[in-house]
């Protein structure tokens, strides 16, 4: 027979909390304590663990870490880089964000085929990795402030283009990023809808992701979740990485400016 | 082996509160996967913790429980530098145990 | 802490600038970026159209061709990147143009089965790329609007649609009464564009999202004065 000294034990079983269990209370307060409880033991901390160790182990045909890899303050500055994510490389002499940026290094560093990563599925073979990595070096920018900056020309070019992908209405339903996040106070179904145009939306939105999604137990970095928001949209598929994905991100980042980045958080 | 477990435990007062997240699949054996075919159990049945190697806690999981759980408990009579070790079995035979120092 | 510097800031120049930026601070900076400007008109457009062309490729049903505008998609965009709603007179054309699209229902029967409009506006299906090829399609609705009371999931992106009939008087929607009201409604499904040019709304029948039967029933959620909306 066991003596426990224990005083309580809370087991959190994230499964499905519909709204019809929160209907006496406001629905929308019913979902957002669902969501607080959840905040506490974010799993998304076991990709972060991941990608701290994949940073520092020494991979592909070069064998060699990611640890001289430059996200834009310096090689092997993590600390604050992903809050100046997207902005101008003069090595590559492009604009490019996080996962972007991560390919480069995994190419040029440890001799891996970007072309390759990029094609391969969404939480599969080298995108598990991703996973992580971007998790972690979203974490070394907690609580830090979105700060992209926009002195360089092609950065400013990007914003612009950032802004006419925003509003491009088109596919089968005639929908654009705006449809959803273009306005205030707005929700599909009860998922509520941040404004992307400007603060607190922006920053909200943007400084969110990469983020742990409970309903299917993911880790989804900023690519994957604007490549779930086109096949919604009903447009045809954005490559992996691609101009068009480093623009937007651009454009949310810059107007989310001075927010506080949370990433990696959790949805449900 | 799986991956490793999150372990926090901090002190206050008389007590530690423990937040532990576990890495695992939970699967209940319900779900099917693309072409039908039923997807097997795999889910953590036994937890236990230890206080400086004295047990202080079990407790018996099922399918009910989510993937990649999250557990939190509190400790009566712990103190910083004492350590927390977490086991769980799984129903393929698999074990893992981590190790904390209580902050 | 250190800049990059651009290619523009080299050699002689880069001195002459180190001496008296500070001094002229903000504007000095404008005026070397100046040929290399933020001016968001037409250059801006042929970017933006060049990495649209760039980035996407086909993925099952969702081809690339998904992605050539007509005018309306064309004209309204160019309002929202503006900042303006766009002019009346192409709202006008707009709207004219658009409510000639619309295709009434040969047999004149405006109105199917509720229960199956409820279906229809609960389902979100169709023209994804994970969707298959000819698989009915759902009208998504309640993604955007509330309809009956019972269901408390509903969207805000569109007016709430609880009593449409009941509110507009439509007692009996065969009447010559409530025709101007039911023509009205088929053309706001059919195609959103003939009442409203840059409406948010997808142009159901127009693009082939729904058919001819399935407009029906929606029509009957909405109007059909048996349908819970209206009770």
């Amino acid at each position: 027979m066991r003596k426990t000294t224990l005083c309580a034990v809370l087991a959190l079983a994230a499964t499905a909390a519909g709204p019809q269990a929160w209907a006496q209370k406001s629905t929308a307060d019913g979902i957002a304590e669902y969501r607080e409880m959840l905040q506490d033991g974010n799993p998304a901390e076991l990709f972060e663990a991941k990608g701290e160790d994949l940073w520092k182990q020494k991979r592909g045909p070069k064998a060699a870490s990611l640890e001289r890899c430059d996200l834009g303050r310096g090689p092997g500055v993590v600390k604050g880089a992903f809050v100046e994510l997207p902005r101008y490389f003069a090595d590559t002499g492009r604009v490019q964000d996080l996962e972007s940026r991560l390919l480069t290094c995994m190419e040029t560093l440890q001799g891996l085929n970007a072309a390759e990563i990029a094609r391969t599925p969404f939480g599969k073979g080298e995108q598990k990795n991703l996973e992580g990595l971007v998790a972690w070096i979203a974490a070394e920018s907690r609580g830090m402030k979105l700060n992209l900056p926009q002195s360089h020309a092609q950065e400013r070019q990007m914003y612009e283009v950032g802004k006419r992908v925003f509003y491009l209405r088109g596919g089968t339903h005639d929908f654009a990023c705006a449809s959803c996040h273009g306005a205030d106070g707005k929700r599909i179904r009860l998922q509520d809808l941040p404004n992307l145009t400007r603060n607190p939306g922006a920053g909200a939105g943007f400084g969110a992701w990469p983020a742990y999604r409970v309903s299917s137990g993911e880790l989804w970095g900023m690519q994957r979740r604007l490549n779930d928001c086109f096949r919604q949209q009903r447009f045809p598929y954005p490559g992996y990485a691609s101009d068009v994905t480093i623009a937007l991100g651009v454009f949310m980042g810059v107007n989310g400016k001075g927010s506080v980045s949370t990433a990696p958080a959790i949805k449900r | 082996m799986a991956d490793p477990m999150r372990i926090r435990a901090q002190a206050s007062g008389g007590n530690v509160t423990v937040r532990v997240l576990m890495a695992h699949e939970m699967e209940t054996g319900q779900r099917k996967d693309a072409s039908g075919k039923v997807i097997p159990a795999w889910f953590i049945q036994e937890v236990s913790a230890a206080l400086n190697g004295k047990a202080v806690l079990t407790a018996e999981w099922g399918p009910a429980v989510s993937k990649n759980p999250f557990m939190q408990f509190t400790v009566k009579g712990a103190k910083a530098g004492d350590k927390i070790a977490i086991t769980w079995k799984d129903n393929h035979g698999d074990t893992r145990t981590d190790e904390a120092t209580v902050s | 802490m250190a800049h990059n510097r651009s290619q523009a800031l080299q050699g002689p120049r880069a001195r002459w600038l180190d001496r008296w930026l500070p001094a002229l601070g903000v504007v000095s900076s404008l005026a070397v970026f100046g040929c290399a400007s933020i001016d968001g008109g037409a250059e801006a457009d042929r970017m933006a159209a060049a990495v649209v062309q760039s980035s996407f490729r086909d993925q099952g049903i969702a081809k690339v061709d998904r992605l050539q505008q007509d005018e309306s998609n064309r004209e309204c965009s160019a309002a929202d990147v503006a900042g303006k709603p766009i002019a009346a007179q192409s709202a006008a054309r707009i709207e004219a143009a658009s409510l000639k699209t619309v295709r009434w229902p040969a047999d004149g029967k405006f109105l199917g089965d509720w229960r199956e409009g409820e279906k229809i506006a609960q389902n979100g299906r169709g023209m994804t790329w994970t969707d298959k090829a000819g698989a009915p399609n759902g009208g998504n609705c309640y993604n955007c609007h509330q309809i009956t009371k019972q269901e408390i999931s509903f969207g805000t992106l569109g007016p709430s649609l609880y009593q449409y009939g009941k509110l507009r008087g439509v007692t009996d929607p065969a009447s010559a009464q409530a025709k101007p009201i039911v023509d009205y409604t088929w053309a706001k499904i059919w195609n959103a564009r003939a009442s409203n040019a840059c409406s948010s709304m997808p142009r159901f029948g127009h693009s082939g999202i729904l058919n001819e039967g399935q407009v029906r029933h929606v029509m009957a959620l909405l109007l059909d004065p048996q349908s819970p909306v209206n009770r």
